[in-house]
Formats: structure tokens, C-alpha cells, sequence
């Protein structure tokens, strides 16, 4: 039987049978990865903690004819065992492994994806910044990388230079004034600053935004991944903000 | 695919947690070739089990009354509240003999990524529970796995200002696994030794 190794994060984990659980892993060589964990369940299990949702392992499977079976799992960061002290961080995390799952496939790595969703999960691990912060710019990542990407200050209608007052869901983004429809939102100026912060990973900008701006900007990102993935990312509606009052470490 | 109702059954077993399509055809077929008499038996315990068997109105563990039968009995400490995921978890902490308390089932975890939140569990009940009964120690034992762990982080967060002293099983309990899993030594350790929580 034809074995591997990689480096995989374990996105969620099913329960299968009396002891064992399928787990779903992105990897980085070989994308979404579906492998069964033996007797992952007892409290005896050789994995432990290792194959729990937010882990980092390093991995060796044999490859089965419908799923993988998991032989060794390594911790390589137990992000999953740090997030889960913080609720706030817990949720964003989940938002993240579920939306990472939605948007992979089976045997088609994006490292891009990989790194994105290492990144996101070692920053909320660390408390770099705010849990719904680094959620919504790992959503606007991701579904850029996807081939999804917004467009927060040039209009994403006919890319007349920004800024531009009117957002569109199905446009992409900011919209010039010939450019928009009715339905349009019409958010802040500081919340497309945000976002063009958040999507390019300007951290003094998103961290020096206001509350307005950040409720305002998870609602428009939460609504552009909705609108992009089919069913929804279910775990965004339960995404706990409330915890937002916590200092963080920089 | 078998005829009518033999396909009916492999279905209905295959719907079962835990069952696969292939154990579902082997108990079919065993449930076939089996004495009527075992068949019989199990059809009854089935339907009992559906008509008598309820959820206990105050901590919501099996019961075959309003209450269950640990709620019922005077002699255990109402001080003491051990929160649980399933009533599954009851038995198994009560195998350890080391609880004198009361217990609370959640009816599971917080699991967002299946769509399982607060308010999905009873979370509402649990807080009532608190302002009603002579309780000074919420003792938490959800499993040892992410979910349980998270479901504790946040019932720890809610549970700080109501005055109470708030305790998790020790963290000698391997990480990973279901508390129905642990053996009772492991299991009775765990709960000698459990942590106030400082959420
Ligand atoms: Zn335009
Ligand atoms: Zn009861």
C-alpha cells in the first residue's frame, strides 16, 4: 500500500464507528486530505491531542481506495490546545477551518492556502491582535487566493480610481458612483479602510480601527463569503465578538 | 439493493451513529436468521424505551420519571453540580463512585463548524439551576477534546460572576479522547484533583 508524509492542519473531525474518527486535514502537499485516526477516541490513544481541529502535525498515511488511514502523527504547533483558553479566539478559529475546508479540494495543494491558514492560526494563537480581526482578513485572503478578490478602494466595476462611497456584494466591492446598483450599502469611509487594511495585511491600520468600523467590516466580509460559497460557512454565525475588550499582546 | 423491507431495515440500521452500510446488512441479516423470540424482546424494549424513557426535567439525564433517580435521591449533595456532555458521561463518572453531587447534561458540545452554539444546549437551563438551588461548585467534566474544552472555556466565562466556585476536571485526563473512554481510576483521579478554574 502506497504511504506518505506531510504536513497537514486538521480543518474538523468526524466520528466514526466506536472509537476511531475520520479526520479532515489541509495539507500541504497534496490539499484536502480525508483519513481515518484509529482508535483516536480512547484516552489511551497514541495521538492524544495531535489530530484535534487547529493542530499542526506532521503526518504519514497510506492511501485507502475511498479514505486514508493516518499511521503517525507528530505535533508540529498545538494551536488548536492554545485557542480554545480564549472563546472568542476558539470561534474565529472554527470560522476559519471551516471556510479553509469549503474552499480546498482533494489532491489539489495550494500552498498559498496552506500558509494563509498556518499564519491566521498562529496569530490568534499568540494574541497578536483581535480575534475578529485576524478572522476577517484570513476571509478576505482566502477567498482572494480563491480567485475572489475584493476590491476596497478602486471600483471594482470599471476600476475608476478610489476612494468610492457605495459597496456592491455581486460587483466585488467599492463601487464608482456610474457603477452602482440599487441595493448598494453605503458604509463608512473608515470601514473600506479597514477592509483595504485587512485584505493586505496592514496591521497598524486594522489595529488602530474603531468599533464602528470593525462591526460594520465583519458584516460586509462575512456577506461576500456567503455570497461566494454556496450553503455558507456556518460556523461565521457563531463567531463569538463579545470577547473583543481583551487586551492583546502588542 | 435487497427487496422492500429487507432494504427497509438495512436502512433504518444504517442510520444509526456508528453504523456503516456494511454493519447495517450484517445485523439485518442477523435480526433475520435470529429465534423470533430475541427479535420479539428487542421490538418491546424498543418501544418502551421510546414511550417510557424521558429526559429529567431539572438535569436532563435519562430518567424514567419527571426526574431521574439521581435527582430523586435525597442523600446526594446539592452543593456540588457536575456539567456533562451526554448521559453517557453520568454513568461513567458515577462507575467511579468518587461524586456525591448532582449533575447537569448539556445535550452535547459547542461544535460551531456543525452549526452547534450556546444556545443549542442547556446552557439557559443550567444558569436557572444556579439561581435556584443551594449550588457552590460547578464542576465541569465535558470531554477532554476541543469541543469539551471550549464548551468549559466559555460556561467558565459566563459562570465567574455568579459567585460560585468553578472547577474543571484535573488535566491528568488525556487530552483527545471521550470521557466515556476513561477508565475509572483515571477518571476518579481526575476528579480528586480538579482545578478552580480562573477564567
Ligand atoms: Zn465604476
Ligand atoms: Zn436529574
Amino acid at each position: 500500500m502506497a504511504t506518505y508524509r506531510d504536513v497537514g492542519i486538521v480543518l474538523r473531525t468526524h466520528k466514526l464507528g466506536e472509537t476511531d474518527r475520520i479526520v479532515t486535514m489541509l495539507t500541504r502537499g497534496r490539499g484536502k486530505v480525508r483519513a481515518v485516526a484509529k482508535g483516536v477516541r480512547r484516552t489511551k490513544s497514541r495521538f492524544g491531542a495531535r489530530l484535534e481541529p487547529g493542530m499542526i502535525v506532521d503526518l504519514q498515511c497510506y492511501e485507502g481506495r475511498s479514505l486514508d488511514t493516518v499511521t503517525q502523527a507528530e505535533m508540529l504547533a498545538p494551536y488548536g490546545e492554545q485557542l480554545v483558553r480564549d472563546y472568542g479566539a476558539f470561534t474565529a478559529a472554527t470560522a476559519m477551518l471551516e471556510t479553509a475546508e469549503r474552499l480546498s479540494e482533494e489532491h489539489e495543494a495550494v500552498p498559498q492556502q496552506f500558509n494563509l491558514l498556518a499564519g491566521a492560526l498562529a496569530s490568534l494563537a499568540h494574541r497578536e491582535h483581535r480575534p475578529e480581526l485576524v478572522l476577517d482578513s484570513y476571509l478576505l485572503r482566502s477567498v482572494s487566493i480563491a480567485g475572489w478578490a475584493p476590491s476596497f478602494v478602486d471600483c471594482a466595476g470599471c476600476g475608476a480610481a478610489g476612494p468610492h462611497r457605495a459597496f456592491n456584494l455581486a460587483s466585488g466591492g467599492a463601487v464608482c458612483y456610474s457603477c452602482r446598483t440599487p441595493g448598494s450599502a453605503a458604509p463608512h469611509q473608515e470601514t473600506f479602510v479597514l477592509l483595504a487594511a485587512l485584505l493586505t495585511g496592514d496591521w497598524t491600520v486594522a489595529d488602530a480601527s474603531d468599533d464602528t468600523a470593525r462591526r460594520e467590516g465583519s458584516g460586509l466580509v462575512s456577506a461576500y463569503v456567503q455570497w461566494h460559497l454556496e450553503r455558507g460557512v456556518r460556523s461565521l454565525r457563531l463567531v463569538d465578538r463579545s470577547s473583543s475588550h481583551l487586551e492583546t499582546t502588542r | 439493493m435487497y427487496e422492500g423491507v429487507v432494504q427497509d431495515l438495512i436502512d433504518e440500521l444504517g442510520r444509526l451513529p456508528g453504523v456503516g452500510p456494511k454493519s447495517a446488512q450484517r445485523i439485518a441479516f442477523h435480526l433475520l436468521q435470529a429465534d423470533p423470540a430475541d427479535v420479539r424482546r428487542l421490538t418491546e424494549v424498543l418501544t418502551v424505551v421510546r414511550e417510557k424513557v424521558r429526559f429529567c426535567e431539572r438535569c436532563f439525564n435519562v430518567a424514567e420519571d419527571t426526574e431521574c433517580r439521581i435527582c430523586l435521591d435525597v442523600k446526594r449533595d446539592q452543593s456540588f453540580l457536575c456539567v456533562v456532555e451526554e448521559p453517557k458521561d453520568v454513568v461513567a463518572i458515577e462507575r467511579t463512585r468518587e461524586f456525591r453531587g448532582r449533575y447537569h447534561v448539556l445535550g452535547g458540545a459547542i461544535s460551531p463548524i456543525d452549526g452547534i452554539g450556546p444556545d443549542d444546549l442547556k446552557i439557559t437551563e443550567l444558569v436557572r439551576r444556579l439561581g435556584e438551588e443551594p449550588i457552590e461548585e460547578v464542576i465541569l467534566a465535558t470531554n477532554p477534546n476541543l469541543n469539551g474544552e471550549a464548551t468549559a472555556t466559555y460556561l467558565s466565562r459566563l459562570l465567574r460572576t455568579m459567585g460560585l466556585r468553578v472547577t474543571r476536571l484535573a488535566s491528568g485526563l488525556p487530552v483527545g479522547g471521550d470521557l466515556e473512554y476513561a477508565d475509572e481510576v483515571t477518571l476518579g483521579r481526575a476528579f480528586e484533583g480538579r482545578r478552580v478554574v480562573d477564567a
